[in-house]
């Protein structure tokens, strides 16, 4: 191996766990899990729409799963991933077209968004689950 | 002077260091604000929907308006979705086989979902 090519072990900069988490770092990650939980949801509501189209049972055995426990929490966190990538990505087009970049309004913004998605998805399971 | 090292044919295209320009940016902004409106309508309707049996939820996907705004939903959030999944593919996946087989992978499977939830639809809608 020349020298050229040798590896050469530079420092690396800081990991992410040294640093003190923001709000706005943990939005930014919270943008990317939740619009990947969301690929995976679009693909379960192409499911849905596929089981509908066939027969009784098979909507059923569909159904029974969705109203299970654990199929209620998929569902809820699912709506929640919704509204939070719906919200943060409003966030996100008003960035793009420049404004709100003050440190301020970054962290305004954020609150808003993180308020705004709690609450949208709190009467979303209070109407769905038909708790009123 | 032009202190910019780039040639003017190539500022002229536009198309950057990945040869693409901004094609990945633009369509990713233009399904997200096609999917603002979607999505809400969505929402609202699976709430609405919640509980639902076999014969209600189909009767509502059988509405044409549904039928459009469904199928909207499902294939515009399908392409946003995997421009998404290919930037964290390409951020996190360093083996460039690996990662390769992985965009091209997402970019199927886009494709297979999209259409089997169009046929499904139909199907409902059309009565088959």
């Amino acid at each position: 191996m020349s020298v050229a090519n040798r590896p050469v072990h530079r420092p690396l900069s800081p990991h992410l766990q040294v640093y003190r988490p923001q709000l706005t770092s943990t939005l930014s990650i919270l943008h990317r899990a939740t619009g990947i939980a969301l690929s995976l949801g679009v693909l379960y509501l192409t499911v849905w729409v596929v089981c509908a189209a066939g027969s009784y049972e098979t909507y059923a055995r569909f159904q029974a799963f969705n109203s299970s426990i654990v199929g209620r929490l998929v569902l809820g966190g699912w709506l929640f991933c919704m509204f939070y990538h719906l919200f943060n990505g409003i966030r996100h087009l008003f960035w793009d077209m420049g404004y709100g970049f003050e440190i301020k309004d970054a962290y305004r913004s954020g609150w808003i968004v993180v308020a705004v998605s709690l609450v949208a998805t709190a009467i979303s399971w209070i109407v769905g689950l038909r708790l009123i | 002077m032009n202190s910019d090292l780039r040639s003017p044919l190539n500022r002229a295209r536009g198309l950057g260091s990945a040869k693409s320009g901004v094609h990945h940016f633009w369509m990713q902004r233009l399904t997200a604000v096609a999917l603002i409106p979607l999505v809400i309508w969505f929402a609202v309707s699976l709430v609405m929907l919640s509980g639902a049996d076999y014969g209600m939820a189909r009767s509502w996907l059988s509405s044409p308006f549904v039928m459009v705004l469904l199928i909207l939903t499902i294939c515009i959030g399908l392409y946003h979705g995997q421009l998404g999944m290919q930037v964290v593919i390409e951020d996190y996946v360093h083996n460039e086989g690996v990662k390769l087989a992985l965009i091209v992978a997402i970019k199927f499977i886009a494709v297979f979902f999209g259409l089997a939830a169009t046929v499904a639809s139909m199907r409902i809608g059309f009565g088959g």
